[in-house]
């Protein structure tokens, strides 16, 4: 409690003793860690045994699993939907192919991420100070809008309406490209869990009034989540783009792609790092089946996939796998019951507190 | 001044689409992202029955409004109203209603592209140029304007001087509220939500007359929407007009000025002035 309510300027002894803070382990945590690392050493071999068409739903695993998971590292404390990952793979897709031919390629990735958050940071602060229901509207068309801007800006500049990205890179590389990815966007989402602004956003999402009265700058922790979850997104659209080849507006920002990154984490479950992990393996495999047995029927079938899920499982697998392990405790009420601990009281009765108190000023 | 008049003309058309989901999410307080899917069935089904009998468009609207009525009637019962009796608070709603409405959205796509295909929708009705202060105009879009007027005209005296009208703004403003007043309010939100969406609808069959469509489409008009009646102010018909009259210019004078393909950034242009100046709106009231 003290620690929300000290200061929301950070120093840099303050880092210090976060940087410190988040290198003490427990055992647990240790445990932790050490499988995860040993599960991505595993999941590195791939390639090593296998080659072809395996290969292919190996990559857009890893592609899928690194958009999952950094859609959830904002939307999933906040519980903010964000609808914008195709604006931001497109960004950096086109970030790629428009200077291939003067840069170099590990430049290109790194320009790819700066744009992702310049734009991230430009949509945050402009929505996230207000309510939520703005930033998922702004979300929703972010796409369309760097599309149409992206097509106007080629058409002015006399360019053709697609770009060519030629690059030699194997499969293989792809794969270890994505996963290292993956990786990274795992080690930040879990040092933002530890850290001072993972524990502001639980508050965020558990009740905003709350958080604003513990003193903590609810825009600013939003927006720079935002922009940590959308430059993951640009830098995988960059990873990718020499493997398409070919990139142009009508695919670099196809809606489908968002769709895709939320289906896919809400199938798994939205209240764990990992649980976008779990959605992904099985629904690629799924959407693999549909678009080879209905390939024209595929954007209808994705609507009543994602229909299911929001009926039907609304905690996602995760939920599921928790309910079935644990009886006792509820899916999704962890969360809040841990964050009532720490905080030694409950958060409905401060909201309640607040509120009588302003009632009494009026 | 070209643009002026087309501006107003589109403005005016805008304006029924608006109301749509106005009704639904300022009445219903569901935020429906497949508002414009809707719209694009209006559209193709508009086409659909000038293509068939060669009558006017207008005539289709008889058909096209009752059908969507029912249609959002159904939409409200079998999938709004389980996530409304789940849901603990507003918050927890709202994203239930983003998720559902999302995916509704890509359903509703996926059973326009088999039907309809995914060719572009354009017909020719009442293409001959008519003539305001000596320039040219095509008078499909002055009579969509004037129909569109009507409707607006008809729905506002509704919901100022009927009864059910009244009930309808009552839950608008508090639904817990017009509960005690012995309102039934899940049955004016279903209403309202039914009403919106066949509003909507005819929005669309309006606009087919001299706007090109496509089945994907659909989104952008929802931005549009939700655009305008952000701007207008959640709750407030007279300001979604005068929104939509706004969006409607700045549309046009993107259009002739800097490139056709535009249009968006107009609409955005405008989101951006309005969540820095003024988040609740032109005639929206602050929150206390």
């Amino acid at each position: 409690m003290t620690e929300i309510v000290k200061s929301s300027r950070p120093r840099l002894g303050g880092i210090a003793q976060t940087l410190r803070a988040g290198l003490i382990l427990t055992a647990r945590e240790r445990r932790d860690l050490l499988i995860s690392v040993l599960l991505f050493a595993a999941a590195a071999m791939v390639p090593l045994i296998t080659e072809g068409y395996v290969l292919q739903l190996a990559i857009s695993i890893a592609m899928y699993a690194a958009l999952a998971t950094s859609w959830l590292l904002f939307s999933g404390p906040t519980n903010y939907i964000a609808l914008s990952t195709a604006a931001f793979f497109g960004i950096g897709m086109y970030t790629v192919a428009g200077g291939i031919d003067d840069y170099p390629y590990p430049l290109l990735i790194a320009a790819a991420g700066v744009a992702g958050a310049v734009l991230a940071a430009i949509v945050g602060l402009a929505t996230l100070r207000v309510s939520g229901v703005y930033f998922v509207i702004f979300s929703l068309g972010l796409a369309e809008l760097v599309r149409q801007i992206m097509t106007w800006l080629q058409h002015v500049l006399g360019t053709m309406s697609g770009l060519y990205v030629t690059i030699d890179r194997s499969e293989p590389e792809y794969y270890w490209q994505l996963l290292i990815l993956t990786a990274a966007v795992f080690m930040v989402g879990w040092w933002i869990g530890r850290s001072r602004l993972g524990f502001a956003l639980r508050i965020i999402g558990n009740d905003e009034l709350v958080a604003v009265h513990c003193g903590i700058n609810t825009a600013r922790a939003k927006v720079v989540l935002f922009v940590v979850s959308s430059t993951f997104a640009s830098i995988a659209g960059a990873v990718v783009a020499p493997r398409w080849g070919y990139v142009e507006p009508v695919v670099a920002f196809s809606p489908s792609l968002s769709f895709q990154a939320v289906i896919m984490a809400l199938l798994g479950g939205t209240h764990r790092l990992w649980g976008p992990l779990l959605g992904v393996i099985p629904f690629v495999l799924l959407w693999e089946l549909i678009s080879i047995a209905f390939p024209n029927q595929t954007t209808l079938l994705l609507g009543v996939c994602f229909l299911l899920i929001v009926y039907v499982i609304p905690n996602g697998l995760l939920g599921l796998i928790e309910r079935a392990v644990n009886r006792d405790s509820r899916p999704g009420q962890s969360t809040p019951g841990a964050l009532q601990r720490a905080l030694g009281f409950s958060t409905g009765s401060l909201r309640n507190l607040l509120q009588r108190g302003k009632s009494k000023n009026v | 001044m070209d643009i002026l008049i087309i501006g107003l003309l589109l403005g005016g058309t805008y304006a029924l689409m608006a109301m749509g989901l106005q009704l639904q999410y300022g009445v219903a307080r569901i935020m429906n992202l497949a508002n414009g899917e809707i719209l694009i069935a209006g559209a193709f089904s508009t086409f659909w029955f000038y293509a068939g009998t060669q009558t006017s468009p207008l005539f289709a609207l008889f058909l096209v409004v009752p059908a969507a009525f029912v249609l959002n009637w159904a939409v409200y019962r079998v999938l709004i109203l389980p996530l409304v009796r789940r849901a603990k608070s507003q918050g927890k709603l709202e994203v239930d209603c983003i998720l559902a409405t999302f995916g509704l959205s890509f359903i509703a796509v996926g059973i326009m592209l088999a039907i309809f295909g995914g060719a572009y929708l354009d017909y020719s009705y009442l293409g001959r140029p008519i003539f305001i202060l000596g320039q040219r105009y095509g008078l499909n879009r002055l009579v969509a304007f004037l129909a569109s007027a009507v409707l607006c005209a008809g729905l506002y005296l509704w919901l100022h001087k009927t009864r059910a009208g009244l009930a309808l703004r009552a839950v608008s403003v508090n639904p817990s509220a017009a509960g005690l007043v012995s309102i039934n309010v899940a049955r004016t939100s279903a209403l309202a939500f039914a009403l919106g969406g066949a509003v909507t609808a005819a929005g669309g069959g309006l606009l087919s007359m001299f706007l090109t469509f496509d089945v994907s489409l659909g989104v952008v008009f929802t931005l549009k929407a939700l655009i305008i009646v952000i701007l207008g102010g959640v709750g407030d018909i007279r300001g979604t007009i005068i929104a939509a009259f706004i969006l409607g210019l700045a549309e046009t004078a993107v259009a002739t000025l800097v490139d056709p393909g535009l249009t968006l950034a107009a609409a955005y242009i405008l989101f951006m002035v309005v969540l820095l100046v003024r988040p609740e709106g032109l005639f929206g009231r602050r929150p206390a």
